[in-house]
């Protein structure tokens, strides 16, 4: 697989892609998605719409809050550079010394901002309701983080498959201090795994959510998706991608975990619910033959509880 | 009462006008509101220094992808050592020096009401920071697990976190006491006849931080204690395996953590209340409305510390409650702006440094609040939550907000502590530089965030390259300007243009401060004036 169309989407091309045709061949790797671009929905200054519902749900609030935040900052900017115009000593403005207060206009200027948060609060609130409907998930899978990997178990369809997301080499020798290494000729760097996490697409995916160690956050942007991963909780979220949106998607731990808390990526690799069966069988046949010679105790001593 | 005390204080300390020590004991065992207000202002400089060099590193290392210039955890320590010093070093001091300066000027008091604890809470600041700063030359490092110190990470530092948590235990033991100096001092010491109501702005906004700071500097005392015996002695309080609790720190320290942001914002309000009416000669529009809308904030702020959890899995119902109490404190907080707009509206404006540094601040700190409402929706957090977006939010407030208010106030007042006109043209250089600069600096945070860059990261993706750089040099500029505010500062120290009681002649300064001469005497108000 070789850089992908939507390879344009990604904000900022400059000296990536070049790069990325040379390195191509190099970075097909241990996992052959990866090598993909990102498909990140952002424009590089605003929040990414994202390939869920419930991503376009937050941008459009988002938009509207922002919006709306637009709207007051031109009356009341508008209001103080008017003033700042208008009434200056140095054009002979003479101050209007008994304007002390006004009951009337203090009190519109309290009921009209409620006006405007219940108007704000509404749709976050309905949005809220359906962000934790956790109910009629048809795939779950078990995250738990690291310092600094992501361990992904599956159930339900995918039980048995089970394995760790670490950042992927290439990155790993780039970060180095004084590496030599121009991050601009890594793919993806920083953004990329050894072994993402492989979802079926159209199908409701609920995670469950745990830290083996300290609190980490599994972020991923075009989701809409970011929750804490703390020790001794569980935490549970969901999402839906909408068929035709299958692609790599990256992001990042979003807290502070430690020295190399910038260093374990989230890369989900989104596939049609036919390749993600294939790619099931396929794994659920590699674990048939592993299983007989070694033992997992290594794992399940990792393991929770 | 009132009246009894002061006319007290005003007997006892008659004799000591003549036999004040000099040298470094006038400093060491000042018991004096002004020199010991001196030595919080000079005390939260060198901090803002010292934590803003920090931010140079960071912005230095973020200013292209890959490492440069230092390792993550001492990137972290970085990250961790900024916030500490700007929060408890720079903004929190800078405040109570204000405070020690300008009560007494302001309520007709001869000094503060409990000197001798006014000079221990000064003192242990020192301490207090030498232990946190030294614990850079500790193995290990300084602490690294961010300013929240949340467990489990925190409780991975070396030797540096005992050092920590006994430095928080001093500042705190030094906020409190200050603050209990600060209501003891208005609630006693005012002038004769001035009742609450007459009080001045920046007083009432003192007087109810001085409330919110003995509330909840104990609770943080009480955090990071357990975080201490969780550490040396076996104690389970945050461990899951020992049956304790991660998050519980969170609600604890987030409980002290949200009224905190209001401590460090609300004298600020003061202060703009006090220079917005003077360079617009006109009174203040809504005064009681003003402080009715600082005791809102201050009690919802106790409501709302949820907000900084939506990420690490709430109720539904809480999320629904820390969202819409969080936003109802949009209502006070316009109240505020909208009162200071009318307060220029029809007004006569002039635009000498204090003043500029009010009109950025009602313009930046707005910002800082759109931004803020933004995040307080549950849905949305979920993508701001611990980006840069956070980042630029909180800078907006703490930086044009806080940190411009402080620079306000000692452009306003700083003739009138030390008896000189400063360099005006300097002073104006420094506002246009700071102004221009921090939106140069923090403005580009936004998209970064937006865009997914989450914060407290060493390196970062190359998408986000170019905001960075802008952000960077940005910070640089910024940083370089505030040299030139210690040049003004030590320029007008040692001498200038006299300056007159009332400081502003040409523009409206009102309240007693100005009716003493400029650099007022050792012991402000030795008669205690009559308000009318």
């Amino acid at each position: 697989m070789s850089a992908s169309a939507s390879d344009n989407r990604a904000h900022r091309p400059r000296g990536l892609f070049l790069d990325r045709i040379g390195k191509a061949a190099a970075a097909l790797g241990a996992t052959a998605a990866s090598a993909t671009a990102g498909a990140n929905t952002s424009n590089g200054y605003n929040l990414p719409v994202g390939v869920t519902q419930l991503s376009r749900d937050i941008y459009d609030l988002h938009m509207e809050a922002f919006w709306i935040c637009v709207g007051i900052a031109i009356v009341v900017f508008g209001a103080m550079i008017y003033s700042l115009v208008k009434f200056r000593a140095s054009q002979g403005a003479v101050a209007d010394t008994t304007m002390l207060h006004s009951t009337k206009v203090e009190i519109a200027w309290t009921i009209v901002p409620v006006v405007i948060l219940v108007v704000m609060a509404i749709p976050a609130a309905e949005l809220i309701l359906r962000m934790e409907d956790m109910r009629n998930s048809d795939l779950s899978i078990r995250v738990t983080g690291y310092q600094w990997k992501w361990q992904y178990q599956y159930m339900d369809a995918g039980a048995g498959i089970d394995f760790f997301s670490t950042l992927k080499q290439d990155s790993n020798f780039a970060r180095e201090l004084h590496s030599g290494i121009d991050p601009n000729s890594v793919p993806n760097y920083l953004l990329n795994v050894d072994h993402p996490l492989v979802v079926p697409s159209g199908t409701k995916v609920r995670i469950i959510l745990t830290s083996g160690d300290v609190i980490h956050a599994w972020y991923v942007p075009d989701f809409g998706l970011k929750r804490s991963a703390v020790p001794g909780f569980i935490n549970e979220l969901w999402f839906k991608v909408d068929p035709g949106k299958e692609g790599i998607y990256r992001g990042q731990c979003a807290a502070l975990c430690g020295r190399d808390h910038g260093y374990m990526p989230v890369v989900v690799d989104v596939r049609t619910p036919d390749d993600f069966k294939k790619w099931v069988d396929d794994q659920k046949a590699q674990l048939k033959q592993a299983a007989v010679p070694t033992s997992d105790a290594p794992r399940s001593a990792q393991a929770l509880n | 009462m009132a009246q009894d005390l002061a006319h007290d204080s005003a007997h006892d300390t008659h004799g000591d006008h003549d036999h004040a020590p000099t040298g470094i004991k006038r400093w060491l065992f000042s018991t004096n509101h002004k020199d010991i207000g001196t030595m919080y202002l000079v005390f939260s400089l060198i901090m803002f220094f010292i934590g803003g060099t920090m931010a140079m590193v960071i912005r230095a290392e973020l200013f292209k992808p890959g490492l440069q210039l230092i390792d993550p955890e001492r990137f972290n320590q970085m990250t961790t050592m900024h916030a500490l010093v700007m929060i408890f070093g720079a903004v929190m001091p800078s405040f109570v020096g204000l405070a020690n300066w300008m009560v007494p000027l302001q309520i007709g008091a001869p000094d503060m009401a409990l000197p001798r604890m006014n000079n221990l809470s000064f003192w242990i600041l020192p301490f207090a920071f030498t232990i946190l700063l030294g614990s850079f030359f500790m193995p290990g490092g300084a602490p690294a697990a961010g300013w929240t110190m949340y467990p489990p990470l925190v409780l991975q530092s070396g030797d540096s976190m005992p050092m920590l948590v006994f430095a928080v235990h001093l500042m705190g033991a030094s906020s409190i006491m200050g603050a209990i100096n600060i209501v003891v001092t208005i609630m006693n010491m005012r002038a004769p006849g001035m009742n609450l109501l007459k009080m001045p702005l920046f007083c009432w906004s003192w007087l109810i931080t001085a409330y919110l700071l003995i509330a909840v500097m104990p609770v943080l005392a009480g955090a990071v204690t357990m975080l201490l015996t969780d550490h040396f002695f076996g104690t389970s309080f945050f461990n899951p395996a020992g049956g304790g609790d991660p998050l519980m720190f969170e609600h604890v320290f987030w409980f002290f953590g949200h009224p905190e942001v209001y401590i460090m914002i609300l004298p600020a309000f003061g202060i703009i209340s006090e220079i917005l009416p003077t360079f617009s000669r006109k009174p203040l529009f809504g005064a009681t409305s003003m402080i009715y809308a600082i005791a809102s904030i201050a009690f919802l702020s106790f409501i709302v510390w949820g907000h900084h959890m939506f990420v690490d899995g709430m109720p539904m119902a809480a999320q629904l409650f820390f969202m819409m109490s969080t936003m109802l404190i949009a209502v006070p907080t316009g109240v505020k702006v909208f009162n200071w707009t009318a307060t220029m509206w029809r007004g006569s404006l002039s635009f000498e440094p204090p003043m500029l540094f009010a009109i950025a601040f009602l313009f930046l700190f707005s910002i800082g609040g759109f931004s803020g409402l933004m995040l307080a929706l549950t849905p949305v957090d979920f993508q701001y939550n611990n980006t840069y977006f956070v980042v630029a939010h909180f800078h907006y407030v703490l930086v044009p907000g806080a940190i411009f208010g402080v620079m306000g106030a000692v452009y306003y007042w700083l003739p009138k502590w030390t008896g000189h006109m400063y360099n005006m043209t300097l002073a104006k250089t420094h506002f246009w530089l700071s102004a221009i600069f921090v939106n140069v600096l923090f403005f580009p945070q936004h998209f970064l965030g937006l865009a997914g860059m989450p914060r407290r990261i060493p390196d970062y993706a190359v998408q986000f390259t170019d905001w960075n750089m802008v952000s960077s040099i940005g910070g640089f500029a910024f940083g370089a300007s505030q040299i030139l505010f210690v040049i003004l500062i030590i320029q007008c120290v040692r001498g200038g243009q006299k300056a007159s009681a009332a400081v502003w002649d040409g523009a409206l300064p009102t309240g007693l401060e100005w009716t003493l001469p400029s650099p007022p005497p050792f012991h402000s108000f030795t008669v205690a004036p009559e308000i009318k």
